[in-house]
């Protein structure tokens, strides 16, 4: 890869999430924990969350999270709560799959700004197939935890 | 510099990969040697002249290119068994790789009788910081067994702790099991000592020598019996070899007495439908249609390393290391994880670059064209041990250079301008 390359995939955005991530920590309440692991790597995430309101009508009131791993999994965990919380599960989730269609388009897919704010910063890691599991991992464990929390109310 | 191999630019002009560049037209300065190595022209033709004009299966075609390849195959277990010093040429086995080669070992010795047995109450022990290779296949045979799987620990200075040897070896210990030069931390470990406690309570002494081999001179007929291992095993594809092929070496009264491992062709001397009986070493243990090229390929490797001499690469690596671990002093915020006495160490070394995630640093250097590895490098109990999640590790080998490991050094300085760093 070249330095051009480097800059793509190291935004700015990425930089300054990675310095200072933001709602990092475990919190209560919540409702869900999950522990994932990117095997290959071993970054690791430890993901809590607590949703409110009716069954169907969710809400994401919060996602907390301590993690180890590289910039990109620590800026990725870090601008998906800043997507998420405050926001209708639905809503949330629909954000998710924008994420992992970016993610997952090898580096063709156009992001759209409204939709993921900082995201978009990770258009230029969908390049590189060796870090996009490290900008999914955070964004596997949160859905892995909603539905969970969203099964056993069910 | 003194120590480093004669004529090392003619020797790197052996390894045609050396000479490529990578995106963006910077050259490339692979140091990911522990990882796997580079391969010099006359292993890619050895392996290319087999396929394009002795190509057969072995040991079962009666026509000339059966005969032919049958040879090749055996001159790389001869070449191999020189490039050990094993005692006997039977004594090695050829396997798909080093984890396979424990596998062997760790699966056979669940279904061995007699003196071999290892069952309930016994103990097998291995080390903190061995690769995963050395660690998964002894817990599947301990839970297979019910025996117990226990461990030496690591001291702070990156050694093994050897204080309580005593009590892990005693009468119950049946195997005892550990890697000659860590591929984390890069310790050479007292092997001849602790073979030496493990023979007198009868335990099995099994050394994997995957970062050994490669760097340091072996000769098993040379080692007093009591100091040597009784099987070892390393990788094709670190001593300039090709992958999917490694070696297992075991002493014969050993490999004689453990069951087969896998069934299939070769490995029988008869078969009737109710049972069968099974071919001496090595083919009990050679099941199925051989890496036959691999061996060719392998045996052109260790020949190319008993050419360069195996006393001049080690003093090469030493020469590297210590050229390294001065550079790597040099860059603020960096700590090695591994003892910084040449000395007492392999050409791996692992550290971190504080503020800056290994894998984030591997990134960087590579748009540089610097090649190291980042991550657990399968050892993940050892970095645990030092309270890490993962690191950074160079790997030198025989066709590294001084100049390389100044590229490395001015790329982890960018790197940590890169990431705003003082």
């Amino acid at each position: 890869m070249t330095a051009q390359d480097l800059d793509a995939l190291y935004q700015e955005i990425i930089l300054d999430h990675y310095k200072n991530p933001h709602n990092k920590g475990l919190r209560e309440p919540h409702e869900a924990e999950v522990h994932h692991v990117n095997p290959t790597c071993g970054d690791e995430v430890t993901l809590r969350v607590h949703l409110t309101g009716e069954p169907g009508a969710e809400t994401v009131a919060d996602v907390s999270y301590d993690a180890v791993g590289c910039s990109i999994s620590q800026a990725s965990a870090s601008v998906l709560t800043d997507l998420v919380i405050g926001r209708p599960v639905d809503e949330a989730m629909e954000i998710h799959e924008s994420f992992l269609t970016l993610m997952q388009g090898k580096g063709t897919v156009e992001p759209d700004e409204d939709v993921l704010e900082d995201g978009i910063a990770f258009a230029g890691v969908a390049k590189f197939p060796a870090r996009v599991k490290c900008a999914l991992l955070s964004w596997m464990a949160w859905k892995d935890a909603t539905a969970r929390v969203i099964e056993e109310k069910a | 510099m003194e120590g480093l191999l004669p004529q090392l630019e003619v020797v790197r002009k052996d390894f045609p990969i050396l000479e490529r560049t990578l995106a963006g037209g910077v050259p490339l300065v692979y140091l990911d040697s522990a990882n796997t190595s580079q391969k010099p022209q006359c292993v890619i033709d050895a392996m290319v002249d087999h396929l394009e004009r002795h190509n057969a299966n072995v040991a079962r075609a009666m026509h000339q290119l059966g005969a032919e390849a049958s040879a090749a195959f055996e001159d790389g277990r001869d070449r191999v068994a020189s490039f050990i010093g094993a005692p006997s040429r039977d004594e090695v086995i050829f396997t798909k790789n080093a984890s396979e080669a424990l596998n062997l070992v760790a699966h056979t010795l669940a279904w061995a009788t007699g003196d071999l047995a290892v069952g309930e109450g016994d103990r097998v022990v291995t080390t903190e910081m061995e690769h995963h290779s050395n660690i998964v296949p002894w817990q599947l045979l301990t839970q297979r067994t019910g025996a117990t799987l226990a461990w030496f620990g690591l001291t702070d200075d990156y050694r093994l702790d050897l204080s309580n040897i005593d009590e892990l070896i005693d009468e119950r210990t049946k195997v005892v099991t550990l890697t000659w030069v860590s591929n984390m931390l890069g310790t050479v470990n007292p092997v001849a000592a602790i073979a030496r406690r493990a023979h007198e309570v009868g335990a099995l002494v099994v050394v994997d020598a995957s970062q050994a081999a490669p760097q340091i001179p072996i000769d098993l007929a040379a080692m007093d019996e009591a100091e040597r291992p009784d099987l070892m095993v390393f990788t094709g594809h670190k001593v300039v070899g090709p992958t999917g092929i490694g070696v297992l070496w075991g002493r014969r009264e050993v490999l004689d007495q453990l069951p087969p491992f896998l069934g299939g062709g070769e490995m029988i001397e008869t078969v009737r439908m109710e049972r069968s009986t099974y071919a001496g070493i090595p083919h009990k243990f050679e099941a199925g249609t051989p890496p036959i090229a691999e061996a060719v390929g392998l045996g052109a490797a260790v020949d190319y390393l008993a050419g360069l001499g195996m006393e001049a690469v080690h003093a090469h690596e030493r020469t590297i290391t210590a050229y390294a671990l001065d550079g790597l002093a040099t860059v603020p915020g960096l700590k090695v994880l591994g003892p910084l006495d040449v000395a007492e160490r392999g050409g791996a070394i692992s550290f971190e670059l504080d503020g800056v995630h290994p894998h984030d640093v591997a990134q960087v250097l590579d748009s540089r064209g610097v090649a190291v590895r980042a991550g657990h490098h399968c050892a993940k109990p050892a970095h645990a041990r030092y309270g890490v999640q993962s690191t950074t590790r160079m790997s030198s080998y025989l066709y590294t250079t001084p100049s390389e490991i100044d590229a490395l050094v001015e790329a982890l300085e960018y790197t940590r301008s890169y990431f705003k760093l003082g």
